[in-house]
């Protein structure tokens, strides 16, 4: 009997074989593609991540325990409001709102669940202090707002309202203040508080003049209060993974670094609303100069008060400093030794007297670098942070890439054998992946390198913001001395660097910082 | 002579059929245990760039970390196992289904109407068709025209049934 016949007695025929199996072997084929894409991928792990394997922060740090504190907010316009809404409290006509959007809107609905999600901080808005009737009263609103519900539900014991930010940080009813006034009175409200023993959280920058940093870091420091400066970008993870990088020695000596500004609608260019309800009886106004110049009530000067010198640190302390302190916190670069800066009002001709361009060049001749500055508030072409190094450049902004230099020293083996191609990301950090891992798809690599708007903590979505206030409460309960991570040392770099190129811009010279003196020259 | 010619045909586009049926499961299974494989792999980025009529329901997804989990994971194994089916020709016609629902659901994330325009960049130039439309209709084909008990491991197993019986 043929092998034939015996197969059709058994109703499979060789035919049906076959045809039966035909296609296994394209199951070969697929597994043979996968198994080069996977040995790729090793190959590539193996030639470059040995260096690579970094610590990304994991986890929000646990609420330290301690008593209910106490906060005093001093300035409550945009971004007292902000600051409050990170600690847990926003007005309930916002919530009102966000729930009326987000019956028709997914994005709403999930911003406000993100926000009733929020943890709370155990702290309790005990005073408020805002020289502008309007929002002084929202604020009260705010800080009774204990349960995040709207304008129908229940609401607690509403903060006292402080015609003064000197009466307010007297009160024993307050344990720590927070300062987000115009730049002009950051100083004075924080120094106040801290002689009062109140713990400061003051917005960037530190300050607005040279002489009151030195002041401000010297009372601090004798009050021994805890001290956080507003650089949240200090809880931005791809910060910290750029860190390890650097620290690791993959990019090699970073000769130049470029950071930028690119702003392009009149909001970025701080030409704020003006409020309907604003006026001289609705405004204490002599208390918003303060320790400006004298100038007669002026509306535009109240609400865009960051186009002028007299209560604004310009481009330098409002946007700059954000920049430089994200390259400060990878890189400990401290005060540089010189600065030179050139721009000026080019695009909005509104009477403003701080620049909308601004260059800036800062040596650091100990660390064989620059740290290049450029701004304008009139075009948004995306030029994001760039760090040069030898060997690879590093760009960052809430994701990380890194692209290889062709004429690195250091990879030159891997990629004349190919392993590794020349400028072309070979590593890119995107926050909310599992853990730091080599670019695989392409779509992984056309969106390495884009922003995304949060950062993200075990791949959950956080408020930086949040984050940075938590650690300062963290550092006030745990009350044996640590420091937050802007702390006055760090607020004091921010500040003269900021205003060594403020200098530079006004006089027209390069200006220098005699370290043995702490003295700008 | 016609009627042979016409057997020809129908034997010739079966024949066609199933080695568009293989093809296609080719490019789902791949797919899909390159996303199976690595563990860092989620559409997040996709669904975050989605236009169109539908874009609030995928950003959605991507902006939850549980759906977004549960998303990653029906893609990645409904892109593998119907990837096997058509490969194998087995149960090929809900495979067919399943995938025109998956592809469906790519087009209406990232559908190719003017006026819509995405972060990732296109392949080419598209107009309301394009290759996940396409690759739809294949699909189609695949399920109107059953190809698993010509070339496929139906054929198999039915030939063993029929022993059996």
């Amino acid at each position: 009997m043929s092998s034939e016949q015996n197969n059709e007695k058994k109703g499979v025929t060789r035919r049906d074989m076959i045809a039966g199996l035909a296609a296994i072997p394209v199951l070969g084929v697929i597994g043979y593609g996968l198994l080069k894409q996977q040995q790729e991928k090793i190959s590539r792990k193996e030639n470059v991540l040995p260096e690579l394997d970094f610590k990304a922060v994991s986890g929000v740090p646990a609420l330290v325990d301690g008593p209910v504190l106490r906060i005093g907010v001093v300035g409550c316009g945009g971004r007292g409001g902000y600051l409050m809404k990170a600690l847990g409290f926003v007005h309930p006509d916002r919530i009102d709102d966000w729930e009326k959007k987000g019956s028709s809107d997914v994005f709403w609905a999930q911003y406000l669940q993100e926000f009733r999600n929020q943890d709370d901080l155990r702290i309790q808005i005990t005073a408020v202090c805002d020289v502008f009737e309007k929002n002084a009263q929202r604020a009260i609103r705010t800080g009774a707002n204990v349960f995040r519900n709207g304008e129908s539900g229940q609401m607690a014991e509403a903060p006292k309202r402080y015609l003064t930010y000197q009466e307010l940080v007297e009160s024993p009813d307050v344990d720590a203040v927070i300062v987000a006034t115009p730049d002009h009175l950051h100083v004075p409200v924080a120094i106040a508080a801290a002689k009062h023993g109140k713990h400061v959280y003051c917005e960037k920058p530190l300050s607005w003049t040279v002489e009151e940093t030195f002041e401000v870091r010297k009372v601090v420091k004798e009050t021994g209060i805890i001290f956080q400066l507003g650089h949240q970008g200090r809880q931005t993870e791809s910060y910290q993974v750029a860190k390890s990088m650097i620290e690791k020695d993959v990019i090699g000596k970073i000769s130049l670094i470029e950071v930028c500004t690119n702003r392009n609608d009149p909001n970025g260019a701080w030409v704020y609303d003006i409020d309907p309800e604003a006026n001289e009886q609705t405004i204490d106004w002599k208390q918003f100069i303060g320790p400006a110049p004298w100038h007669p009530f002026n509306l535009e000067r109240f609400f865009r008060w960051r186009c002028w010198w007299d209560y604004s640190t310009g481009l330098s302390g409002d946007l700059f400093t954000h920049e430089f302190d994200a390259i400060n916190q990878i890189l400990g670069l401290g005060i540089p030794a010189s600065a030179m800066a050139s721009g000026g009002i080019y695009f909005y001709k509104d009477g403003r007297t701080v620049p909308d361009v601004l260059n800036m060049a800062f040596e650091y001749p100990k660390r064989d670098l620059t740290l290049l500055y450029s701004a304008t508030l009139s075009s948004e072409k995306n030029r994001g942070k760039a760090m040069m190094g030898h060997d690879a450049w590093l760009e960052l902004d809430e994701n990380l890439t890194v692209y290889l230099d062709p004429r690195s020293t250091k990879y030159k083996d891997q990629i004349d054998k190919g392993l590794l191609e020349p400028f072309k990301p070979i590593y890119s950090y995107v926050p909310g992946q599992g853990s730091v891992d080599a670019i695989t798809t392409p779509t992984e690599k056309y969106f390495a390198g884009r922003g995304l708007l949060y950062t993200y903590r075990d791949g959950k979505a956080m408020d930086t913001t949040h984050l940075h206030l938590r650690e300062w409460l963290n550092c006030i309960r745990q009350n044996n001395g640590t420091q937050p991570s802007c702390n006055i040392d760090q607020a004091f770099e921010e500040a003269i660097t900021a205003h060594m190129g403020t200098i530079s811009y006004h006089q027209g010279r390069k200006t220098h910082w005699d370290a043995a003196n702490e003295e700008i020259i | 002579m016609q009627y042979t010619q016409m057997m020809n045909n129908s034997k010739h586009s079966l024949i066609a059929i199933a080695l568009l049926r293989i093809v296609v499961g080719w490019h789902f299974l791949y797919e899909g245990l390159v996303k199976v494989l690595n563990p860092e792999w989620t559409s997040r980025a996709f669904l975050l760039d989605s236009g169109g009529w539908f874009n609030g329901f995928y950003r959605y997804l991507a902006g939850n970390a549980t759906l977004l989990n549960i998303t990653d994971t029906l893609n990645a194994w409904g892109l593998t196992l119907i990837g096997f089916s058509l490969v194998l020709g087995l149960w090929s016609r809900f495979a067919a289904l399943g995938g025109m629902f998956l592809l469906a659901l790519y087009y209406l994330s990232h559908p190719a109407f003017p006026g819509i325009t995405y972060l990732f960049p296109s392949d080419g130039s598209y107009f309301i068709v394009n290759k996940t439309i396409v690759e739809m209709f294949a699909l189609a084909v695949i399920y109107f025209q059953p190809t698993d008990y010509f070339i496929g491991l139906e054929r198999l197993i039915s030939s063993k049934k029929r022993n059996h019986e």
